[in-house]
């Protein structure tokens, strides 16, 4: 299957701080990816890098088979939606489409027409009146109607009340549907994502923890609870994720693809939220380990 | 026509989800040969979620024998799992409100109807009674 986006020791740097390290991704097409991880991790970085925003500091990314943002065709080929889903506060709804009309060769002016209209939304309004939500779907509708073959969204709907996040989430998959476009969108909150995608990557700082189909990590790991024993003595298939001791009682999330055979473990499947977190509080662990390597 | 929602906190996995209330459907008798099921796209936007997962879900019931895809027209259910029980329904249903109301009276909340319920058919199912 062909990738959508791949990225090989991908890395960016701001002065010594690097945003992004050692990114290895290969995310096939047709998927609706998650991007999730807390404030400060690098989602925006890695977003910006994919949409040509920012050049890399160090490895390769390449979006759809091509460098990012380096001809007007690769651009037109992704429709991004930045960061608070911005729009031109003093501009009316209809002189945005024209703008995008201008700007975007392969522009489907009846496409954004129509979802305007079903959205309810009046043409003549400027965009600084409008809602949170509308402008949010006005953003969707800009980045949807140059019919991109991928849409990138960073943290569009982190602002949103809920029923603006369903709303805008309905018309997300809704273009998936009709469009077979592939999405990738970040959020520091799993459970904003769990629904709408089929993808997963998770990143702490600075770093990819987990990437992979849903269906798939959620059948390879598991809670391991039973009496207290060493980590290091489990069977060679079954790496640690997180564990936690009491004196009496082992706790453990394990990713194996094999089933968990010993019969002292209680063994429970884990949820979405679960995984991530356990993934999450493994890269902190590793940071607050003193650091024995010299950077140059 | 059938309107399918999610429980995010079931623990069970989406697409089993629509599964399961397609087939629980047919069980009571809400959907019938013939009917059609919403189109993939109606369900995506409709709960927001993954069309992939709908997708899975309505292979598996075609896997199952429940659904088959009529090109260009929609998906139709070709099966039913109501039988001649179906009729027995409305009486049952009538006894099982009057013993409901009994076990209220009686000071059972909700929560130790259930666990009574689910108790006695554990005990009466593992003796072979039922």
């Amino acid at each position: 299957m062909t990738a959508v986006l791949k990225a090989n020791g991908l890395g960016k740097r701001y002065g010594r701080k690097w945003a992004l390290s050692e990114c290895t991704l290969a995310i096939p097409a047709g998927k609706v990816v998650g991007l999730v991880g807390p404030n400060g991790a690098g989602k925006t970085t890695l977003l910006h890098l994919s949409v040509g925003l920012l050049p890399p500091s160090t490895g390769s990314i390449s979006v759809l088979g091509a460098r990012p943002g380096t001809t007007s065709r690769q651009l037109a080929r992704v429709g991004f939606v930045a960061q608070e889903t911005p729009t031109y506060a003093g501009m009316s709804i209809s002189d945005h489409l024209r703008l995008g009309s201008w700007m975007n060769p392969s522009w489907d002016a009846k496409l954004a027409e129509d979802r305007l209209a079903r959205l309810g939304l009046d043409s003549h309004q400027k965009a600084g009146e409008i809602s949170g939500g509308q402008r949010a779907q006005l953003a969707l509708t800009l980045a949807v109607a140059k019919r991109p073959e991928l849409l990138v969204l960073d943290e569009p709907i982190a602002s949103l009340d809920p029923l603006a996040r369903r709303e805008f989430l309905q018309g997300l998959m809704e273009v998936v549907v009709e469009h077979g476009a592939s999405v990738i969108l970040s959020s520091h909150l799993v459970a904003d994502l769990e629904r709408v995608c089929d993808y997963l990557v998770v990143l702490v700082d600075s770093r990819v923890q987990v990437a992979g189909s849903i269906e798939e990590l959620l059948a390879t790991h598991y809670r391991l609870t039973g009496p207290r024993r060493d980590a290091n003595a489990l069977p060679s298939d079954q790496q640690v994720i997180g564990e936690s001791h009491t004196d009496r009682l082992s706790t453990l999330v394990v990713r194996t693809d094999k089933p968990v055979l010993d019969p002292s473990w209680s063994v429970e499947q884990l949820d979405l939220e679960d995984l991530v977190l356990a993934y999450m509080s493994r890269a902190l662990e590793q940071d607050r380990r003193p650091k024995l390597e010299v950077r140059p | 026509m059938i309107e399918f929602h999610l429980d995010a906190r079931s623990g069970v996995a989406p697409y089993q989800q629509v599964v399961q209330q397609v087939r629980h459907a047919l069980r009571l008798g809400l959907l019938e040969v013939g009917d059609q099921l919403p189109t993939v796209k109606e369900v995506v936007t409709s709960l927001a979620i993954n069309p992939n997962t709908v997708l899975k879900a309505y292979k598996e019931l075609e896997h199952l024998g429940l659904v088959a895809a009529r090109p260009g027209i929609g998906i139709f259910v070709t099966k039913t799992l109501s039988d001649d029980s179906l009729a027995a329904h409305g009486p049952l249903r009538q006894s099982l409100q009057r013993w409901l109301s009994q076990a209220r009276r009686a000071g059972l909340d909700e929560e130790s109807i259930e666990a009574l319920f689910r108790d006695v058919i554990r005990s009466s199912f593992s003796e072979g009674v039922a």
